[in-house]
């Protein structure tokens, strides 16, 4: 065997391990792409898939229909704002049942901060009181308003 | 980042375990070795995510955990606000399923009937005593009876402007049947000092922001309210030990007053020489204006005046709004009117509008501050869209307002007739 030929058959030896390894890698990254998608590739009983991935999905952002599902604000500037600040303490169906004007949100806000340990709002109580009077504006029902989503059904006896 | 250094430090070991122990080792090992190597990642993706409970899910089902009727209404659930509707309100005595729950703060935890003490102490305490919930059984006398308990914010939707709170419709109100001593008996025992003039209570109950210096709510009566025959430290509703979220083991009732005063988880009592000052009875909360305002008004803290006794009011709990009849039937309605300290003298229905009122026949109190049933049989002229509308008179002649009683900011007191929509086909 010549020297020659020696070096070609071991550079051929290199070349072959060479793509060996890089193949080995283009089919680790694939491997580790595809896991990172589907991380449940190992798990093989189906069953909890269905309620881990909608509970999964429903992350703290998610928006559906202009409504953000985890709190049920509306989806409008400001929105996160309100969500961080006020959904710490209290629930959001407490505003989400309340209309009330600038003014008098400012001071429910100044009230939660006197007696309920609300922290100072900064620059973000203009925003959240905005959103608030905005999405939520007062209605007039004068008086006594009148019935109103009645479910009519048929009463037996 | 953290995820593509793992990528690469799990290839660098790959890469050499091939250098180091030759190819056929890969060949027969890498799966084996992929899957224990990867086991970490496994563990801590799919499988974990498999048993992990999201947040979401461990929000707890009030309607299972308080074992409530499917029909009420949540309005709040931090603090947890849940509201019947006038036809769950049928049943002579409210059952559990179907009694509204306000709550000011967060519900007490590892309550121990066993270990649980209630005090007497205040200014105006002749001697502070402390009493197990054993010793108030066996000590004093005990007494049953069905009270009237209104949430002072019952009817806040309606009001315009509209004032700030739980949006309460018409069922923030019951009247189960409650057993306990008397806290007249108890306040005696302990004795009261002649300059006594408010009792307040304090209970376990955590504030939102979960300040431990801070009382979700801390309300009271004066003497003369705490010292009634029906004013009880209750341990039982119905006959059964009070529910965790009706105040188990011991609870405050007082008929006929906001419900607030009924203090839930209750273990100190406080015999006061002044009104007393504790969370939710100074500034605006349970409050209206001295003097009448208009609708929208301001009104100074100083003219403010603290709610007592409860207004006449009523409510048709059968049949439920939107029945459609056939023509030439008779209507059998139904319901209950209470009065606050007073009894309720009179009861009509209107299916014009209030221009002409029928009376219905209602029953006398099963005792003081009870709510009293009524019943009638209405007629329609004719076919068409009815409203019956129901109004109840007090002892001093009093009624409800057709229209909405006097504004006041926090939106208490509304009385407003119930009515109940009718097509007749």
């Amino acid at each position: 065997m010549s020297k020659e030929e020696k070096f070609r058959n071991y550079t051929k030896k290199v070349y072959q391990f060479m793509l060996l390894l890089f193949s080995l890698f283009v089919i680790t990254g694939g491997f580790l792409v595809y896991y990172s998608i589907h991380p449940d590739i190992f798990t093989f009983d189906t069953k909890p898939d269905t309620i881990v991935n909608t509970t999964f999905e429903e992350d703290f952002d998610k928006i559906e229909n202009g409504i953000h599902v985890k709190t049920g604000l509306i989806e409008a500037k400001g929105l996160m704002t309100v969500v961080n600040n006020c959904t710490n303490c209290h629930s959001s169906k407490i505003i989400i049942q309340n209309r009330m004007d600038a003014e008098r949100w400012n001071g429910t806000i100044k009230w939660m901060q006197e007696t309920q340990n609300l922290w100072d709002l900064g620059k973000n109580q203009d925003v959240i009181v905005n959103y608030l009077v905005t999405n939520y504006p007062i209605k007039d029902t004068g008086r006594r308003d009148i019935l109103s989503n009645i479910d009519w059904y048929e009463l037996e006896d | 980042m953290t995820e593509v250094v793992i990528c690469d430090d799990f290839i660098l070991l790959i890469c050499n375990l091939i250098i180091l122990k030759r190819r056929d080792f890969v060949k027969n090992a890498s799966l084996s070795a992929f899957t224990t190597l990867i086991g970490a990642e496994i563990i801590f993706g799919s499988n974990m995510l498999e048993g992990y409970n999201p947040l979401a899910l461990q929000e707890p089902n009030p309607f299972k955990m308080f074992n409530k009727h499917k029909d009420m209404i949540v309005l709040n659930d931090k603090p947890w606000n849940i509201e019947a509707q006038a036809h769950l309100l049928d049943d002579k005595v409210t059952p559990n399923s179907c009694m509204f729950i306000r709550n000011n703060g967060l519900l007490p935890e590892d309550i121990d009937a066993k270990t649980w003490t209630l005090t007497i102490d205040g200014e105006s305490v002749v001697t502070q005593k402390t009493y197990t919930l054993a010793q108030l059984q066996s000590s004093f006398k005990q007494h049953t009876y069905q009270l009237t308990i209104e949430c002072g914010g019952n009817g806040r939707s309606e009001f315009n402007p509209p004032a700030k709170g739980n949006q309460w419709t018409v069922g923030a109100v019951h009247c189960a049947s409650w057993t306990g001593v008397r806290l007249r008996d108890v306040l005696e025992d302990a004795g009261i000092k002649s300059n006594a003039v408010y009792i307040g209570f304090h209970a376990v109950d955590k504030h939102l922001s979960m300040d431990p210096t801070k009382e979700p709510i801390s309300r009271g009566c004066p003497m003369s309210k705490a010292l009634q025959d029906e004013t009880l430290l209750a341990f039982k509703m119905n006959g059964e030990a009070i529910p965790l979220i009706h105040g188990y083991p011991l609870r405050l009732v007082a008929g006929g007053w906001p419900a607030s005063i009924s203090g839930k988880w209750v273990n100190r009592i406080s015999i006061r020489d002044k009104v007393h000052d504790g969370t939710k009875m100074t500034g605006d909360a349970y409050k209206v204006p001295c003097e009448p305002v208009a609708p929208g008004e301001k009104v100074k803290e100083d003219d403010m005046c603290i709610i007592e006794s409860m207004p006449v009011r009523s409510l048709i709990t059968y049949p439920k709004t939107g029945a459609t009849l056939k023509e030439g039937k008779t209507l059998n309605i139904r319901g209950h009117a209470w009065a606050g300290e007073l009894e309720v003298a009179k009861m009509e229905y209107s299916i014009d509008f209030g221009a002409t009122w029928k009376e219905c026949t209602i029953e006398k109190p099963t005792n003081r501050l009870a709510w009293q049933h009524f019943k009638a049989n209405v007629n329609f002229p004719k076919k068409g869209y009815y409203e019956v509308w129901a109004k109840a008179t007090d002892a001093e002649g009093v009624a409800q307002p057709m229209l909405l009683p006097g504004w006041n900011p926090k939106g208490y007191l509304n009385n407003a007739c119930h009515r109940i929509a009718i097509k007749v086909n």
